[in-house]
Protein backbone atom coordinates (compact mmCIF):
# COMPACT_ATOMS: atom_id res chain seq x y z
CA UNK A 1 0.00 0.00 0.00
CA UNK A 2 2.80 2.37 0.98
CA UNK A 3 4.47 1.53 -2.31
CA UNK A 4 1.31 2.44 -4.16
CA UNK A 5 1.19 5.86 -2.49
CA UNK A 6 4.85 6.50 -3.20
CA UNK A 7 4.27 5.73 -6.86
CA UNK A 8 1.28 8.06 -7.05
CA UNK A 9 3.29 10.74 -5.25
CA UNK A 10 6.15 10.38 -7.74
CA UNK A 11 3.94 10.35 -10.83
CA UNK A 12 1.75 13.29 -9.90
CA UNK A 13 1.08 16.09 -12.36
CA UNK A 14 0.96 18.67 -9.58
CA UNK A 15 4.17 18.57 -7.56
CA UNK A 16 3.98 20.46 -4.27
CA UNK A 17 7.60 21.37 -3.67
CA UNK A 18 10.88 21.84 -5.47
CA UNK A 19 12.17 18.50 -4.21
CA UNK A 20 8.95 16.75 -5.20
CA UNK A 21 9.19 18.12 -8.76
CA UNK A 22 12.82 16.97 -9.06
CA UNK A 23 12.09 13.47 -7.69
CA UNK A 24 9.11 13.15 -9.99
CA UNK A 25 11.15 14.08 -13.07
CA UNK A 26 13.90 11.65 -12.05
CA UNK A 27 11.43 8.82 -11.46
CA UNK A 28 9.82 9.32 -14.86
CA UNK A 29 13.24 9.23 -16.50
CA UNK A 30 14.01 6.01 -14.62
CA UNK A 31 10.74 4.43 -15.75
CA UNK A 32 11.46 5.09 -19.41
CA UNK A 33 15.05 3.87 -18.94
CA UNK A 34 13.89 0.70 -17.21
CA UNK A 35 11.66 -0.25 -20.11
CA UNK A 36 14.76 -0.45 -22.34
CA UNK A 37 16.02 -4.01 -21.79
CA UNK A 38 19.36 -3.65 -23.56
CA UNK A 39 20.22 -0.50 -21.64
CA UNK A 40 19.35 -2.26 -18.38
CA UNK A 41 21.70 -5.12 -19.32
CA UNK A 42 24.46 -2.56 -19.89
CA UNK A 43 23.72 -0.87 -16.58
CA UNK A 44 23.75 -4.19 -14.70
CA UNK A 45 27.09 -5.20 -16.22
CA UNK A 46 28.61 -1.86 -15.22
CA UNK A 47 27.19 -2.05 -11.70
CA UNK A 48 28.69 -5.54 -11.41
CA UNK A 49 32.01 -4.14 -12.60
CA UNK A 50 31.89 -1.47 -9.92
CA UNK A 51 31.04 -4.05 -7.25
CA UNK A 52 33.82 -6.35 -8.43
CA UNK A 53 36.34 -3.51 -8.40
CA UNK A 54 35.25 -2.39 -4.93
CA UNK A 55 35.37 -5.91 -3.48
CA UNK A 56 38.50 -7.02 -5.36
CA UNK A 57 40.53 -8.11 -2.28
CA UNK A 58 37.58 -10.13 -0.98
CA UNK A 59 36.60 -12.02 -4.11
CA UNK A 60 39.87 -12.54 -5.96
CA UNK A 61 41.06 -16.12 -5.32
CA UNK A 62 44.78 -15.27 -5.48
CA UNK A 63 47.15 -12.35 -5.12
CA UNK A 64 47.38 -10.85 -8.65
CA UNK A 65 51.12 -10.19 -8.25
CA UNK A 66 52.36 -13.48 -6.77
CA UNK A 67 54.34 -15.45 -9.33
CA UNK A 68 54.44 -19.22 -9.49
CA UNK A 69 56.83 -20.19 -12.25
CA UNK A 70 56.21 -23.90 -11.70
CA UNK A 71 52.59 -23.42 -12.73
CA UNK A 72 52.98 -21.01 -15.62
CA UNK A 73 50.58 -20.93 -18.60
CA UNK A 74 48.12 -23.31 -16.95
CA UNK A 75 45.11 -23.80 -19.25
CA UNK A 76 41.51 -22.78 -18.64
CA UNK A 77 39.70 -24.76 -15.96
CA UNK A 78 42.81 -25.72 -14.00
CA UNK A 79 41.71 -26.36 -10.40
CA UNK A 80 42.28 -23.15 -8.43
CA UNK A 81 42.86 -21.15 -11.63
CA UNK A 82 39.60 -21.11 -13.60
CA UNK A 83 40.92 -18.73 -16.25
CA UNK A 84 44.39 -20.26 -16.17
CA UNK A 85 47.67 -18.53 -15.40
CA UNK A 86 49.92 -16.23 -17.40
CA UNK A 87 53.57 -16.52 -18.39
CA UNK A 88 54.74 -15.86 -14.82
CA UNK A 89 52.18 -18.18 -13.21
CA UNK A 90 49.92 -15.39 -11.96
CA UNK A 91 46.21 -16.16 -11.71
CA UNK A 92 44.46 -14.50 -14.67
CA UNK A 93 41.05 -14.24 -12.92
CA UNK A 94 42.57 -12.35 -9.99
CA UNK A 95 44.41 -10.04 -12.37
CA UNK A 96 41.20 -9.36 -14.30
CA UNK A 97 39.40 -8.51 -11.04
CA UNK A 98 42.09 -6.08 -9.95
CA UNK A 99 42.32 -4.76 -13.52
CA UNK A 100 38.67 -3.67 -13.23
CA UNK A 101 39.85 -1.05 -10.74
CA UNK A 102 42.34 0.37 -13.22
CA UNK A 103 39.77 0.38 -16.01
CA UNK A 104 37.23 2.21 -13.83
CA UNK A 105 39.88 4.65 -12.70
CA UNK A 106 40.77 5.51 -16.30
CA UNK A 107 37.15 5.76 -17.39
CA UNK A 108 36.19 7.96 -14.44
CA UNK A 109 39.12 10.34 -14.88
CA UNK A 110 38.64 10.74 -18.61
CA UNK A 111 34.89 11.21 -18.11
CA UNK A 112 35.65 13.95 -15.61
CA UNK A 113 38.17 15.82 -17.75
CA UNK A 114 37.29 15.58 -21.45
CA UNK A 115 33.55 16.43 -21.48
CA UNK A 116 34.00 19.25 -18.98
CA UNK A 117 36.74 20.86 -21.05
CA UNK A 118 34.71 20.30 -24.21
CA UNK A 119 31.56 21.76 -22.63
CA UNK A 120 33.41 24.82 -21.41
CA UNK A 121 35.15 25.51 -24.72
CA UNK A 122 32.08 24.73 -26.83
CA UNK A 123 29.51 26.77 -24.91
CA UNK A 124 31.75 29.80 -24.44
CA UNK A 125 32.68 29.69 -28.11
CA UNK A 126 29.08 29.31 -29.22
CA UNK A 127 27.59 31.90 -26.89
CA UNK A 128 30.23 34.65 -27.07
CA UNK A 129 30.88 34.27 -30.79
CA UNK A 130 33.10 36.67 -32.70
CA UNK A 131 36.86 36.25 -32.53
CA UNK A 132 36.63 34.12 -29.36
CA UNK A 133 34.67 31.61 -31.39
CA UNK A 134 37.19 31.70 -34.23
CA UNK A 135 40.20 31.19 -31.96
CA UNK A 136 38.65 28.40 -29.87
CA UNK A 137 37.28 26.53 -32.86
CA UNK A 138 40.56 26.68 -34.78
CA UNK A 139 42.33 25.21 -31.73
CA UNK A 140 39.68 22.50 -31.70
CA UNK A 141 40.27 21.89 -35.40
CA UNK A 142 43.99 21.46 -34.81
CA UNK A 143 43.35 18.80 -32.18
CA UNK A 144 40.78 17.10 -34.42
CA UNK A 145 43.20 16.99 -37.34
CA UNK A 146 45.50 14.50 -35.58
CA UNK A 147 44.70 10.79 -35.44
CA UNK A 148 43.67 10.23 -31.85
CA UNK A 149 45.98 7.40 -30.85
CA UNK A 150 48.97 9.00 -32.54
CA UNK A 151 48.41 12.26 -30.66
CA UNK A 152 47.97 10.33 -27.39
CA UNK A 153 51.20 8.46 -28.13
CA UNK A 154 53.02 11.74 -28.65
CA UNK A 155 51.68 13.14 -25.36
CA UNK A 156 52.59 10.01 -23.41
CA UNK A 157 56.02 9.98 -25.00
CA UNK A 158 56.50 13.59 -23.92
CA UNK A 159 55.02 13.20 -20.43
CA UNK A 160 56.39 9.73 -19.64
CA UNK A 161 54.64 6.38 -19.47
CA UNK A 162 52.12 5.65 -16.74
CA UNK A 163 48.39 5.49 -16.11
CA UNK A 164 47.91 9.12 -15.08
CA UNK A 165 49.72 10.38 -18.16
CA UNK A 166 47.79 7.97 -20.36
CA UNK A 167 44.56 9.36 -18.93
CA UNK A 168 45.74 12.90 -19.49
CA UNK A 169 46.77 12.11 -23.06
CA UNK A 170 43.45 10.42 -23.84
CA UNK A 171 41.53 13.35 -22.34
CA UNK A 172 43.53 15.85 -24.34
CA UNK A 173 42.65 14.02 -27.51
CA UNK A 174 39.03 13.30 -26.55
CA UNK A 175 37.66 16.79 -25.79
CA UNK A 176 37.38 18.34 -29.31
CA UNK A 177 34.30 16.36 -30.40
CA UNK A 178 32.53 17.39 -27.17
CA UNK A 179 33.41 21.02 -27.83
CA UNK A 180 31.94 20.70 -31.32
CA UNK A 181 28.70 19.18 -30.03
CA UNK A 182 28.37 21.75 -27.24
CA UNK A 183 28.99 24.62 -29.65
CA UNK A 184 26.44 23.33 -32.15
CA UNK A 185 23.82 22.98 -29.41
CA UNK A 186 24.66 26.41 -28.02
CA UNK A 187 24.20 28.03 -31.41
CA UNK A 188 20.66 26.69 -31.66
CA UNK A 189 19.86 27.51 -28.03
CA UNK A 190 21.27 31.02 -27.83
CA UNK A 191 18.90 32.54 -30.37
CA UNK A 192 15.83 31.03 -28.72
CA UNK A 193 13.23 33.14 -26.96
CA UNK A 194 13.92 31.80 -23.48
CA UNK A 195 17.52 33.01 -23.71
CA UNK A 196 16.29 36.42 -24.96
CA UNK A 197 13.86 36.43 -22.05
CA UNK A 198 16.55 35.89 -19.45
CA UNK A 199 18.77 38.48 -21.16
CA UNK A 200 15.90 40.91 -20.68
CA UNK A 201 16.10 40.25 -16.94
CA UNK A 202 19.65 41.58 -17.02
CA UNK A 203 21.39 38.20 -16.61
CA UNK A 204 25.09 38.11 -17.46
CA UNK A 205 26.85 35.77 -19.88
CA UNK A 206 28.22 33.58 -17.07
CA UNK A 207 24.78 32.93 -15.59
CA UNK A 208 23.22 32.27 -18.98
CA UNK A 209 25.94 29.82 -19.99
CA UNK A 210 26.05 27.87 -16.74
CA UNK A 211 22.39 27.90 -15.73
CA UNK A 212 20.54 28.04 -19.03
CA UNK A 213 22.74 26.56 -21.72
CA UNK A 214 24.62 23.85 -19.81
CA UNK A 215 21.53 21.97 -18.63
CA UNK A 216 20.43 21.61 -22.25
CA UNK A 217 23.86 20.54 -23.55
CA UNK A 218 24.70 18.11 -20.79
CA UNK A 219 22.25 15.38 -21.77
CA UNK A 220 23.61 15.01 -25.29
CA UNK A 221 27.15 15.11 -23.89
CA UNK A 222 26.38 12.34 -21.38
CA UNK A 223 25.09 10.18 -24.18
CA UNK A 224 28.14 10.91 -26.28
CA UNK A 225 30.47 10.17 -23.34
CA UNK A 226 28.93 6.78 -22.62
CA UNK A 227 29.11 5.90 -26.30
CA UNK A 228 32.75 7.05 -26.36
CA UNK A 229 33.66 5.12 -23.23
CA UNK A 230 34.24 1.97 -25.25
CA UNK A 231 36.69 3.88 -27.42
CA UNK A 232 38.40 5.35 -24.35
CA UNK A 233 38.83 1.92 -22.76
CA UNK A 234 40.23 0.66 -26.05
CA UNK A 235 42.58 3.64 -26.33
CA UNK A 236 43.81 3.05 -22.77
CA UNK A 237 44.21 -0.65 -23.55
CA UNK A 238 46.00 0.30 -26.77
CA UNK A 239 48.45 2.50 -24.89
CA UNK A 240 48.91 -0.33 -22.36
CA UNK A 241 49.44 -2.76 -25.23
CA UNK A 242 52.15 -0.52 -26.69
CA UNK A 243 53.80 -0.32 -23.28
CA UNK A 244 53.00 3.40 -22.79
CA UNK A 245 50.08 3.07 -20.39
CA UNK A 246 50.02 1.00 -17.23
CA UNK A 247 53.44 -0.44 -16.42
CA UNK A 248 54.12 -4.06 -15.41
CA UNK A 249 53.28 -5.71 -13.10
CA UNK A 250 50.08 -3.67 -12.96
CA UNK A 251 47.16 -5.87 -14.15
CA UNK A 252 45.80 -3.42 -16.71
CA UNK A 253 43.77 -5.31 -19.31
CA UNK A 254 45.55 -3.87 -22.35
CA UNK A 255 48.95 -4.61 -20.84
CA UNK A 256 47.79 -8.18 -20.12
CA UNK A 257 46.88 -8.69 -23.77
CA UNK A 258 50.25 -7.33 -24.73
CA UNK A 259 51.97 -9.89 -22.49
CA UNK A 260 49.81 -12.71 -23.79
CA UNK A 261 50.51 -11.83 -27.40
CA UNK A 262 53.79 -13.77 -27.33
CA UNK A 263 51.97 -17.02 -26.60
CA UNK A 264 48.80 -16.40 -28.55
CA UNK A 265 49.13 -19.48 -30.79
CA UNK A 266 49.90 -22.08 -28.14
CA UNK A 267 48.29 -20.47 -25.08
CA UNK A 268 45.42 -18.42 -26.50
CA UNK A 269 43.59 -17.81 -23.18
CA UNK A 270 46.31 -15.55 -21.78
CA UNK A 271 45.43 -12.83 -24.29
CA UNK A 272 41.80 -13.81 -24.86
CA UNK A 273 40.50 -13.45 -21.29
CA UNK A 274 41.43 -9.77 -20.84
CA UNK A 275 40.23 -9.19 -24.41
CA UNK A 276 36.82 -10.59 -23.49
CA UNK A 277 36.74 -8.37 -20.40
CA UNK A 278 37.42 -5.25 -22.52
CA UNK A 279 34.81 -6.39 -25.02
CA UNK A 280 32.15 -6.91 -22.32
CA UNK A 281 32.69 -3.56 -20.62
CA UNK A 282 32.82 -1.67 -23.94
CA UNK A 283 29.60 -3.33 -25.02
CA UNK A 284 27.97 -2.47 -21.69
CA UNK A 285 28.88 1.20 -22.08
CA UNK A 286 27.49 1.24 -25.61
CA UNK A 287 24.21 -0.33 -24.53
CA UNK A 288 23.93 2.11 -21.64
CA UNK A 289 24.65 5.03 -23.98
CA UNK A 290 21.90 3.98 -26.36
CA UNK A 291 19.43 3.75 -23.50
CA UNK A 292 20.46 7.10 -22.05
CA UNK A 293 20.02 8.70 -25.43
CA UNK A 294 16.41 7.59 -25.47
CA UNK A 295 15.82 8.99 -21.97
CA UNK A 296 17.84 12.19 -22.12
CA UNK A 297 17.52 13.42 -25.67
CA UNK A 298 15.51 16.63 -25.33
CA UNK A 299 14.34 16.39 -28.93
CA UNK A 300 12.80 12.97 -28.44
CA UNK A 301 11.08 13.59 -25.11
CA UNK A 302 8.61 16.18 -23.88
CA UNK B 1 4.12 62.78 -20.02
CA UNK B 2 5.44 60.32 -22.54
CA UNK B 3 6.58 56.89 -21.42
CA UNK B 4 8.30 56.12 -24.68
CA UNK B 5 9.46 58.36 -27.52
CA UNK B 6 10.89 57.07 -30.74
CA UNK B 7 12.45 59.40 -33.27
CA UNK B 8 13.93 58.51 -36.65
CA UNK B 9 14.52 54.93 -35.62
CA UNK B 10 16.36 52.85 -38.21
CA UNK B 11 17.01 49.18 -37.56
CA UNK B 12 18.97 46.95 -39.89
CA UNK B 13 20.35 43.43 -40.08
CA UNK B 14 23.57 42.33 -41.72
CA UNK B 15 26.31 44.55 -43.10
CA UNK B 16 27.35 46.06 -46.43
CA UNK B 17 25.77 44.24 -49.37
CA UNK B 18 23.65 41.97 -47.18
CA UNK B 19 22.26 44.86 -45.18
CA UNK B 20 18.50 44.73 -44.82
CA UNK B 21 16.65 47.78 -43.55
CA UNK B 22 14.00 46.35 -41.26
CA UNK B 23 12.71 49.64 -39.89
CA UNK B 24 13.04 53.02 -41.64
CA UNK B 25 12.72 56.36 -39.86
CA UNK B 26 10.02 55.35 -37.43
CA UNK B 27 8.55 58.16 -35.34
CA UNK B 28 5.93 57.73 -32.62
CA UNK B 29 5.43 58.18 -28.93
CA UNK B 30 3.48 56.37 -26.26
CA UNK B 31 1.98 58.34 -23.37
CA UNK B 32 2.15 57.22 -19.75
CA UNK B 33 -0.63 54.67 -19.14
CA UNK B 34 -1.51 54.45 -22.81
CA UNK B 35 -1.88 51.27 -24.83
CA UNK B 36 -0.35 51.66 -28.26
CA UNK B 37 -0.65 49.14 -31.07
CA UNK B 38 1.66 48.38 -33.98
CA UNK B 39 -0.06 46.60 -36.86
CA UNK B 40 1.07 45.42 -40.25
CA UNK B 41 1.70 42.25 -42.17
CA UNK B 42 4.51 39.78 -41.49
CA UNK B 43 7.95 41.27 -42.10
CA UNK B 44 6.79 44.86 -41.83
CA UNK B 45 9.17 45.50 -38.92
CA UNK B 46 6.70 45.60 -36.01
CA UNK B 47 8.50 43.09 -33.83
CA UNK B 48 11.86 44.53 -34.83
CA UNK B 49 10.92 47.85 -33.20
CA UNK B 50 10.29 45.99 -29.93
CA UNK B 51 13.57 44.13 -30.23
CA UNK B 52 15.41 47.39 -30.86
CA UNK B 53 13.87 48.93 -27.75
CA UNK B 54 14.92 45.98 -25.59
CA UNK B 55 18.39 45.78 -27.12
CA UNK B 56 17.85 42.35 -28.69
CA UNK B 57 18.38 43.93 -32.12
CA UNK B 58 21.70 45.71 -31.58
CA UNK B 59 21.96 47.55 -34.91
CA UNK B 60 19.86 50.68 -34.70
CA UNK B 61 20.23 54.41 -35.02
CA UNK B 62 17.97 57.28 -34.09
CA UNK B 63 16.62 58.12 -30.69
CA UNK B 64 14.76 55.92 -28.21
CA UNK B 65 13.68 57.62 -25.01
CA UNK B 66 12.13 55.76 -22.11
CA UNK B 67 10.80 57.89 -19.25
CA UNK B 68 12.81 60.91 -20.46
CA UNK B 69 16.07 58.91 -20.57
CA UNK B 70 17.66 58.37 -23.96
CA UNK B 71 18.90 54.80 -24.48
CA UNK B 72 22.50 54.03 -25.37
CA UNK B 73 23.78 50.89 -27.07
CA UNK B 74 24.12 49.00 -23.81
CA UNK B 75 21.06 48.76 -21.58
CA UNK B 76 21.72 49.37 -17.88
CA UNK B 77 20.23 46.94 -15.37
CA UNK B 78 17.69 49.52 -14.23
CA UNK B 79 16.28 49.58 -17.76
CA UNK B 80 14.96 46.05 -17.36
CA UNK B 81 13.10 47.07 -14.22
CA UNK B 82 11.18 49.62 -16.31
CA UNK B 83 10.70 47.78 -19.59
CA UNK B 84 9.73 44.15 -19.97
CA UNK B 85 8.60 42.05 -22.89
CA UNK B 86 6.19 39.14 -23.48
CA UNK B 87 7.16 36.98 -26.42
CA UNK B 88 4.99 35.68 -29.19
CA UNK B 89 5.39 31.95 -28.78
CA UNK B 90 4.86 30.65 -25.24
CA UNK B 91 6.20 27.26 -26.36
CA UNK B 92 9.60 28.82 -27.10
CA UNK B 93 9.87 31.48 -24.42
CA UNK B 94 10.12 29.18 -21.38
CA UNK B 95 13.26 27.17 -20.64
CA UNK B 96 12.29 23.49 -21.13
CA UNK B 97 14.25 22.33 -18.07
CA UNK B 98 13.17 25.03 -15.62
CA UNK B 99 10.04 24.76 -13.49
CA UNK B 100 7.68 27.71 -13.14
CA UNK B 101 9.13 28.26 -9.67
CA UNK B 102 12.67 28.44 -11.06
CA UNK B 103 11.69 30.80 -13.87
CA UNK B 104 9.99 33.31 -11.56
CA UNK B 105 12.42 32.81 -8.67
CA UNK B 106 15.46 33.49 -10.84
CA UNK B 107 13.86 36.59 -12.35
CA UNK B 108 13.07 37.97 -8.90
CA UNK B 109 16.57 37.12 -7.70
CA UNK B 110 18.14 38.92 -10.67
CA UNK B 111 16.20 42.06 -9.84
CA UNK B 112 17.34 41.93 -6.25
CA UNK B 113 14.00 41.23 -4.58
CA UNK B 114 13.75 39.77 -1.08
CA UNK B 115 11.06 37.34 0.10
CA UNK B 116 11.12 35.53 -3.21
CA UNK B 117 8.79 32.74 -2.05
CA UNK B 118 5.98 35.11 -1.16
CA UNK B 119 6.45 37.06 -4.36
CA UNK B 120 6.30 33.96 -6.57
CA UNK B 121 2.99 33.04 -4.93
CA UNK B 122 1.69 36.58 -5.48
CA UNK B 123 2.76 36.63 -9.15
CA UNK B 124 1.04 33.32 -9.86
CA UNK B 125 -2.13 34.65 -8.26
CA UNK B 126 -1.89 37.85 -10.28
CA UNK B 127 -1.92 35.99 -13.60
CA UNK B 128 -4.65 33.61 -12.51
CA UNK B 129 -2.51 30.50 -12.05
CA UNK B 130 -2.99 28.66 -8.76
CA UNK B 131 -0.33 27.30 -6.44
CA UNK B 132 -0.59 23.86 -8.00
CA UNK B 133 1.22 25.15 -11.09
CA UNK B 134 4.21 26.43 -9.16
CA UNK B 135 6.46 23.40 -9.44
CA UNK B 136 5.42 22.24 -12.88
CA UNK B 137 7.67 22.16 -15.90
CA UNK B 138 6.63 23.82 -19.18
CA UNK B 139 5.76 20.48 -20.82
CA UNK B 140 3.14 19.98 -18.08
CA UNK B 141 1.38 23.24 -19.01
CA UNK B 142 -0.99 24.21 -21.84
CA UNK B 143 -0.23 27.07 -24.22
CA UNK B 144 -2.43 29.52 -22.35
CA UNK B 145 -0.90 28.54 -19.00
CA UNK B 146 2.58 28.97 -20.42
CA UNK B 147 1.72 32.44 -21.69
CA UNK B 148 0.44 33.30 -18.21
CA UNK B 149 3.79 32.21 -16.79
CA UNK B 150 5.56 34.37 -19.38
CA UNK B 151 3.38 37.32 -18.40
CA UNK B 152 4.12 36.68 -14.72
CA UNK B 153 7.83 36.69 -15.54
CA UNK B 154 7.48 40.03 -17.35
CA UNK B 155 5.56 41.47 -14.40
CA UNK B 156 8.06 40.23 -11.81
CA UNK B 157 10.34 43.30 -11.88
CA UNK B 158 7.25 45.54 -11.60
CA UNK B 159 7.84 47.30 -14.92
CA UNK B 160 6.10 50.46 -16.13
CA UNK B 161 6.21 49.65 -19.83
CA UNK B 162 5.27 46.22 -21.16
CA UNK B 163 6.15 45.28 -24.73
CA UNK B 164 3.77 42.65 -26.09
CA UNK B 165 4.93 40.81 -29.20
CA UNK B 166 1.76 39.22 -30.59
CA UNK B 167 1.06 37.67 -27.20
CA UNK B 168 -1.94 35.67 -28.40
CA UNK B 169 -1.20 34.73 -32.00
CA UNK B 170 0.10 31.27 -31.04
CA UNK B 171 -2.97 30.43 -28.96
CA UNK B 172 -6.45 29.04 -29.55
CA UNK B 173 -9.23 31.57 -30.06
CA UNK B 174 -10.92 30.84 -26.71
CA UNK B 175 -7.59 31.08 -24.88
CA UNK B 176 -6.76 34.28 -26.77
CA UNK B 177 -9.72 36.02 -25.21
CA UNK B 178 -8.69 34.89 -21.72
CA UNK B 179 -5.16 36.19 -22.15
CA UNK B 180 -6.34 39.50 -23.65
CA UNK B 181 -8.74 40.03 -20.74
CA UNK B 182 -5.98 39.17 -18.28
CA UNK B 183 -3.69 41.73 -19.97
CA UNK B 184 -6.43 44.37 -19.87
CA UNK B 185 -7.05 43.70 -16.15
CA UNK B 186 -3.34 43.76 -15.33
CA UNK B 187 -2.96 47.06 -17.11
CA UNK B 188 -5.59 48.66 -14.92
CA UNK B 189 -4.33 47.04 -11.74
CA UNK B 190 -0.65 47.86 -12.19
CA UNK B 191 -1.08 51.11 -14.16
CA UNK B 192 0.98 49.71 -17.02
CA UNK B 193 1.78 51.21 -20.39
CA UNK B 194 1.49 48.76 -23.29
CA UNK B 195 3.21 48.72 -26.64
CA UNK B 196 1.53 45.89 -28.46
CA UNK B 197 2.40 44.30 -31.77
CA UNK B 198 -0.30 42.44 -33.63
CA UNK B 199 -1.44 41.60 -37.12
CA UNK B 200 -4.99 41.20 -35.86
CA UNK B 201 -6.89 44.50 -36.06
CA UNK B 202 -9.72 43.29 -33.85
CA UNK B 203 -7.22 42.52 -31.07
CA UNK B 204 -5.70 45.96 -31.42
CA UNK B 205 -9.15 47.56 -31.54
CA UNK B 206 -10.02 45.80 -28.29
CA UNK B 207 -6.76 46.44 -26.44
CA UNK B 208 -5.32 49.74 -27.65
CA UNK B 209 -6.03 53.48 -27.53
CA UNK B 210 -3.97 54.39 -30.58
CA UNK B 211 -2.21 52.45 -33.27
CA UNK B 212 0.40 52.79 -35.98
CA UNK B 213 0.12 50.99 -39.30
CA UNK B 214 3.40 49.71 -40.72
CA UNK B 215 4.34 48.65 -44.22
CA UNK B 216 7.81 47.56 -45.40
CA UNK B 217 9.54 48.98 -42.34
CA UNK B 218 7.82 52.35 -42.47
CA UNK B 219 5.03 53.74 -40.35
CA UNK B 220 2.43 54.86 -42.89
CA UNK B 221 -0.24 56.10 -40.53
CA UNK B 222 -0.91 56.74 -36.85
CA UNK B 223 -4.54 56.91 -35.78
CA UNK B 224 -6.70 56.39 -32.72
CA UNK B 225 -8.99 53.46 -32.20
CA UNK B 226 -12.13 55.55 -32.74
CA UNK B 227 -10.90 56.30 -36.24
CA UNK B 228 -10.13 52.63 -36.72
CA UNK B 229 -13.68 51.72 -35.78
CA UNK B 230 -15.06 54.35 -38.18
CA UNK B 231 -12.70 52.92 -40.83
CA UNK B 232 -11.23 56.37 -41.44
CA UNK B 233 -7.76 55.67 -42.68
CA UNK B 234 -6.13 58.23 -44.94
CA UNK B 235 -3.25 56.19 -46.30
CA UNK B 236 -4.32 53.80 -49.07
CA UNK B 237 -2.45 50.83 -47.52
CA UNK B 238 -4.05 51.42 -44.11
CA UNK B 239 -7.44 51.65 -45.81
CA UNK B 240 -6.70 48.42 -47.63
CA UNK B 241 -5.76 46.73 -44.35
CA UNK B 242 -8.99 47.87 -42.72
CA UNK B 243 -11.05 46.62 -45.66
CA UNK B 244 -9.31 43.26 -45.57
CA UNK B 245 -10.03 42.77 -41.87
CA UNK B 246 -13.80 43.00 -42.09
Amino acid sequence: MAEHYLRAWLLTDTPTSRRHAKMSALYQGWLSFRSNTMAMIGLIILLLLVLIAAAAPLISPHDPFVQDLGNRLAPLGTPGHIFGTDSLGRDILSRLIYGARITLYIVALVALIAPVVGLLVGTVSGYVGGWVDVVLMRITDIFLAFPRLVLALAFVAALGAGIENAVLAISLTAWPPYARIARAETLTIRSSDYISAIQLQGAGALRIITKHIWPLCISSLIVRVTLDMAGIILAAAGLGFLGLGAQPPSPEWGAMISEGRRFILDHWWVATMPGLAIFTVSLAFNLLGDGLRDVLDPKAGE
Amino acid sequence: MNMLEIENLDVWFGTARNRVEAVKAAIFDVAQGESFGLVGESGSGKSTILRAITGLAPNWSGRITVQQTALTKKRPKAFFKTVQMVFQDPYASLHPRHSVDQVLGETLHLHGFKQIDARVVKLLDDVGLGQKFRFRYPHQLSGGQRQRVAIARALAPEPALLLLDEPTSALDVSVQAEILNLLADLRQEHKLTYLMVSHDLSVVGHMCDRLAVMKDGEIVEIMDVAALQRMEATHPYAQHLLQASI
